[in-house]
């Protein structure tokens, strides 16, 4: 069971050309910025868009190929989409909304709202089953959308932006459930998102799609080696810690690695202590300074100067302290700073900059 | 609120208020009760709430398609066809029976043939009173209807049809459904406007008792003869219209 996509699409004067490959049992990312052409893909993938060149295969049967006039109707696939806006009917309740992908391929009534209502109470929204969507809040939109895309078992999971009508909160809780989710599905995985983090977080592999082309594709690893543009190398900087959290005074935890340890915000869902924990930082968040710096950020670090990399008006700055960490700062601060190799600094940044993902 | 303006409006107010205040006042009270409960009238309110009733479904399987076409696709004579559609809401109701008559007549364009092929006469009978009706009330509907397939998110539709939902089915359970508002509002515009019909009414179905003589052409003959019973008519089809804008203003109108 695979997915394999290589097409030319046309829509209105934008252009799009990509070519990859989704094996099953792995997570393939497609990331870029907005107006890649990312949502155009996600209308062919649906089959709400004709492409105008190339094929789409999944699993064996042919979705759309332009050489063989074969177009699929979006009714005839075997997707199952969770929409970036969720797009959730309105005058259904949850449980009918999980409901209709079933419904709508004829299974009986009684059947449908089962099978909704046991994948409703799996996503932990059960009780919310005779809500309307104008009554859920964010999180719980997010688990029914999630659940109407897994119902009628598809054969492609595409999530579209999963996190990003979400507040901080809910976030963090939903992106462990949209981990286990992809990572149990037993068909195609497919995540969009224009957030490099959460695509090196969530994906195994990634495509990234820069300007209706695909600019790279490799594992996180491979891609933060050797970037090959400026938004591939967003993918470099970015801070990751794994370790072990463990809770310390109010609303803090502690997460400790191997290279040291960090103070981030304690998400009070979790348990005392947890093993596995990936710590999030981007590289934007962090402050240097000359002088120990003063203020709220739980965590500062003292290291030296190891590297600056400098791209447009921005430079990226590598510090040797323990854990080693990447700051973002302007030519500006570089300057004011009197940054070189070598110089001794502090880095700082608040616990709450830390996007966690609890295992 | 500068006192001129409240003083205009005032008048604006004296405008409508008036004559309602005039007919209640001059309603014969007193065999009130006796004129509603003749026959003629009796049978001038049934036949009335049908006709109205039966345009205003009619013209909801005519306007659904129309709007759909107004509001989803492009074609050669768009503004052509909206102009035409909205053309009954604002000719004279006299001249609307005049052009039916001219082509649903027995000499008519359509009505000569249908007549002298089936022997079958369209006019002075009751379907003529709902052709009529029809006629002058369905541009409401489609007016309402476009409103509401323009507002309509077409994603949910397109998000439906990747759920495995052929396009009936969408249309089933998801347009028709979204659209619930605008239709139960140009049903009820539709319908109150089907029920005051007029002008093409008399023009086109004529007015035979029991057949074509809706309620405002009974009021219209009763006055005539007998201005008391007229008023209490009157009365009878305000009180309707009340009840149809009390409707509205609570579940489909804005009111702040």
């Amino acid at each position: 069971m695979s997915l394999h996509v290589d097409v030319e699409v046309e829509v209105d004067r934008f252009r799009l050309e990509a070519e990859f490959l989704a094996e099953p049992g792995e997570t393939v990312g497609l990331l870029g910025p907005n107006g890649a052409g990312k949502s155009t893909l996600v209308s062919v993938l649906a089959g709400l868009t004709q492409p105008a060149e190339g094929r789409v295969e999944l699993d064996g049967s042919v979705l759309d190929d332009r050489a063989a006039h074969v177009h699929m109707n979006p009714e005839e696939r075997s997707v199952g989409i969770v929409f970036q806006d969720l797009l959730l009917f309105p005058h259904l309740t949850a449980q009918d909304n999980v409901a209709f992908p079933l419904r709508a391929r004829g299974v009986p009534a009684h059947e449908a709202t089962d099978r909704a209502r046991v994948l409703l109470g799996r996503l932990g929204v059960g009780e919310r089953a005779h809500a309307r969507p104008a009554e859920l809040s964010g999180g719980e939109a997010q688990r029914v959308a999630l659940a109407r895309a897994l119902v009628a078992e598809p054969r492609l999971l595409l999530l579209d932006e999963p996190l990003s009508a979400l507040d901080v909160r809910a976030r963090g809780r939903i992106k462990s459930l949209v981990r286990d989710t992809l990572r149990t599905f037993p068909g195609v995985r497919l995540l969009v998102t224009h957030d490099p983090v959460e695509a090196a977080m969530l994906s195994d592999r990634l495509v990234l799609l820069e300007e209706g082309r695909v600019t790279q594709t490799g594992t996180p690893d491979e891609i933060r080696r050797a970037p090959r543009t400026s938004f591939a190398a967003d993918l470099v900087g970015v801070n990751f810690f794994a370790g072990r959290l463990e809770r310390a005074d109010e609303g803090t935890a502690r997460l400790v690695t191997s290279a040291g340890e960090i103070v981030v915000a304690w998400p009070s869902d979790l348990p005392e202590r947890s093993e596995d924990a990936i710590g999030v930082l981007r590289p934007i968040d962090i402050s240097l300074h000359l002088q120990p710096p003063e203020g709220s950020a739980r965590n500062v670090f003292r290291g030296r100067v190891v590297g600056i990399e400098i791209a447009g008006d921005r430079a990226r700055v590598q510090v040797d302290s323990s854990p080693l960490l990447v700051a973002e700062i302007t030519l500006g601060s570089i300057s004011r700073l009197g940054l070189v190799e070598g110089t001794d600094v502090w880095a700082s940044f608040k616990a709450v900059e830390v996007d966690l993902l609890p295992p | 609120m500068p006192a001129v303006l409240a003083l205009i409006a005032g008048f604006g107010v004296a405008l409508v208020a008036l004559p309602l205040i005039g007919l209640i006042i001059r309603t014969p009270w007193s065999r009130a009760g006796d004129i509603l409960a003749s026959g003629s009238a009796r049978t001038a309110l049934r036949l009335s709430l049908i006709v109205a009733t039966a345009s205003a479904l009619v013209g909801l399987l005519v306007a659904f398609p129309l709007a759909w076409a107004l509001a989803r696709s492009q074609f050669r004579g768009k503004a052509l066809v909206r102009a035409l559609v909205v053309l009954p809401l604002v000719m004279p109701p006299v001249v609307g029976g005049v052009a039916l008559l001219s082509a649903f007549g027995r000499r008519g364009l359509v009505g000569g043939p249908l007549y002298d092929v089936f022997g079958l006469q369209i006019t002075f009978t009751v379907w003529a009173a709902v052709l009529a009706s029809t006629f002058v009330s369905f541009p409401l509907l489609v007016l309402a209807l476009e409103v509401g397939l323009r507002s309509l998110d077409v994603r949910l539709e397109d998000a439906a049809s990747t759920m495995g939902a052929a396009r009936w089915y969408v249309l089933r359970r998801v347009t028709l459904p979204l659209l619930a508002p605008q239709i139960a509002a140009g049903l009820v515009l539709a319908w109150a406007r089907a029920l005051g019909e007029f002008g093409a009414t008399i023009t086109f179905a004529g007015n035979l008792p029991g057949r074509t003589q809706t309620l405002p052409l009974a009021v219209f003959e009763q006055l005539q003869t007998d201005p008391g019973g007229a008023i209490a008519l009157s009365l009878l089809l305000v009180t309707v219209s009340l009840v149809v804008i009390v409707t509205l203003r609570g579940r489909f109108l804005q009111t702040r």
